[in-house]
């Protein structure tokens, strides 16, 4: 009895005592992370429905921002390179970290020595990274050119001084860049593959294509949808390797989203218009995530 | 080249079965394919750090040779000496240093703090504040920088050290990072220690910080290796020159002198040297890291 009612007298005492231990933990974060990262992106999405320059006054103007979205040319440019960027780096990274990953998946002496290796990349500075591709995209006498010559190419590509080949030049840096990184995500997956669905195939008589097409590919599947997802959201959101490669040159050909919303909001001021742009970034983005969860939650029905 | 491999151990067990030493040489054969392959690609992968190696101990006139010359005739060591004269490097790799610790130790501070309230702690309002955290992960950084630069302009913290720390410290990755792997550790241990008479904060310092010490190296690595490396919050926020970073400040010297190859080679080479030796001692907690976040997000 006496118990009992200890216990619900005390019971509304220790919510509240929870409640602040809780919250005394969370706080010294999560006034850091309000103020900077929830604040912003809140206020993003109320700004792109504003007419506001870094001089003048704020003022709604509903959807005028995204109307002229629709008119501006650069916003054009930028978008088809974005998808560009995309359609080249995610399959080509994807590719690259499953090929890296199945070479390295192997129980021999020394191999973590080599997985180190191929993630290193991944680790090194941006701008190390930029300044050395440009050099070895170099068009007269970068290694890559002399490589091509040897091969016999003519006339081979003039990389980032050409409009052309400015954007595959940077996809292969990129790819080179993050490969390593979805390697790691990759042998995870292949960790979880039991040894006897090998065996069991090699003793049907599979060959080694075969027990790749139909246990190792099929059996990463939630491992390559994971990727995919990861590789849709940092594609569309390219920015800093092209900063540091291109500088969205030569011309506008490698000119991409997120820069066009660096250089309207911070560069010109227009505070309204940039978010705008960063509004129709994060919907395509969030669009193609929603497709590709839709599409793989149907291929699992099926 | 196979044969007098083969040689010894043949001789050595006369009586061999000839089935079981076809196996056996075949096994050798695949090994040493798995070698192959694994130098290979290993090699194609390193190719552009041996090339910017190479180059950084080399003239500028020898970079662009036809053909490529992976060693130099002689190697001049005295760019690394240069370096530091022609541009503050050093000013540069301290700044980058002071930014990366301070980041670092405050996010994995406050991020494993406030991963035992979401965590450990049960309260109303957790689950749902954890899910505004899990979110704002998904939303790309680029669609709210232009905020984020306003509120920092009118605070008057542009060209100093505090937009960047603020920007980058309370992240909401180690709150995620370090909350599963909280998870991961039993309830009853917090229990039977509050029995014991342990605060919440005694048992935060005293139980989960000594035993998560892997994921703190892992989040602790991954912080300092991304500060060390942004690129954009720097070029955005530091235009003075004291204050730049050594990605900013080798990317300022590519600018202006942009015929020193080797040179610049040689800043690469130094920009990069920090984040390799730090990669080697912990690339466990980086594969771990990320291998056990990557696939449960």
């Amino acid at each position: 009895m006496t118990h009992a009612v200890t216990r619900t007298r005390s019971r509304p005492r220790s919510a509240w005592r929870d409640i602040l231990i809780g919250w005394s933990f969370i706080l010294p974060n999560f006034v850091g992370f309000a103020l900077f990262t929830l604040v912003p992106m809140l206020a993003a999405f109320a700004l792109a429905f504003l007419d506001w320059d870094s001089y003048g006054t704020p003022e709604w103007v509903g959807l005028d921002n995204f109307g002229r979205l629709l008119a501006d040319e650069n916003f054009h440019v930028a978008l088809r390179n974005t998808l560009f960027y995309a359609a080249g780096h995610i399959p080509l990274t994807l590719v690259a970290a499953l090929t890296l990953a199945i070479v390295l998946n192997r129980k021999i002496r020394g191999v973590q020595l080599f997985r180190t290796a191929a993630f290193f990349p991944y680790v090194t500075s941006l701008v190390a990274v930029a300044v050395v591709w440009n050099m070895l995209f170099n068009p007269t006498a970068g290694p890559i050119n002399q490589v091509l010559e040897a091969l016999g190419v003519a006339d081979p590509p003039r990389w980032v001084a050409s409009t052309d080949w400015a954007m595959p030049a940077v996809i292969v840096t990129s790819v080179w860049r993050d490969m390593g990184y979805y390697m790691v995500l990759y042998l995870a997956g292949l960790q979880t593959i039991p040894k006897e669905y090998y065996e069991a195939a090699t003793v049907d008589g599979a060959g080694a294509w075969q027990r790749f097409w139909s246990i190792t590919l099929p059996s990463l599947r939630p491992t390559t949808f994971f990727v995919l997802v990861m590789l849709t959201i940092q594609s569309f959101k390219v920015l800093d390797l092209i900063v540091v490669m291109t500088d969205g040159g030569p011309g506008r050909s490698t000119l991409v989203l997120a820069q066009l919303v660096y250089r309207e909001g911070i560069i010109e001021g227009q505070f309204g218009y940039s978010s705008a742009i960063a509004l129709a970034l994060f919907v395509i983005v969030l669009t193609v995530t929603v497709v590709q969860f839709r599409f793989n939650e149907r291929r699992r029905a099926s | 080249m196979t044969a007098p491999h083969d040689a010894p151990p043949a001789a050595a067990r006369p009586p061999a079965d000839p089935l079981e030493s076809g196996r056996k040489r075949r096994r050798l054969v695949r090994t040493v394919l798995a070698y192959v392959s694994l130098v290979v690609v290993t090699l194609l992968v390193l190719v552009p750090f041996g090339w910017m190696v190479s180059s950084s101990l080399k003239q500028d006139n020898e970079v662009f040779a036809v053909p490529i010359q992976w060693i130099p005739d002689e190697l001049r060591w005295s760019n690394f000496v240069d370096i530091w004269d022609r541009i503050p490097m050093l000013t540069y790799l301290g700044n980058s240093a002071f930014l990366s610790v301070t980041i670092t130790f405050l996010q994995v501070l406050t991020g494993s703090f406030a991963a035992y309230g979401f965590s450990k702690v049960r309260f109303p309002g957790r689950d749902g504040l954890f899910l505004a955290y899990i979110a704002t992960i998904a939303v790309p950084w680029q669609a709210y920088m232009v905020p984020q630069y306003i509120m920092m302009q009118r605070a008057e913290l542009t060209d100093t050290y505090w937009s960047i720390i603020l920007l980058q410290a309370f992240g909401a990755f180690g709150v995620f990072l370090m909350r599963q792997y909280y998870m991961s550790i039993p309830d009853d241990l917090c229990e039977a220690a509050r029995i014991d008479g342990l605060s919440e904060y005694g048992i935060y310092r005293r139980i989960m910080l000594p035993l998560s010490k892997p994921a703190l190296a892992s989040l602790a690595l991954l912080t300092f290796v991304s500060t060390w490396n942004d690129y954009m919050g720097p070029f955005i926020y530091l235009t003075s020159n004291e204050l730049w970073t050594v990605q900013l400040g080798l990317r300022s010297f590519v600018g202006q002198y942009d015929a020193e190859y080797a040179m610049i080679m040689t800043g690469a080479v130094l920009s990069v040297l920090p984040i390799l030796v730090i990669f080697l001692f912990g690339q466990r907690y980086f594969i771990q890291g990320i291998a056990t976040n990557g696939l449960k997000g």
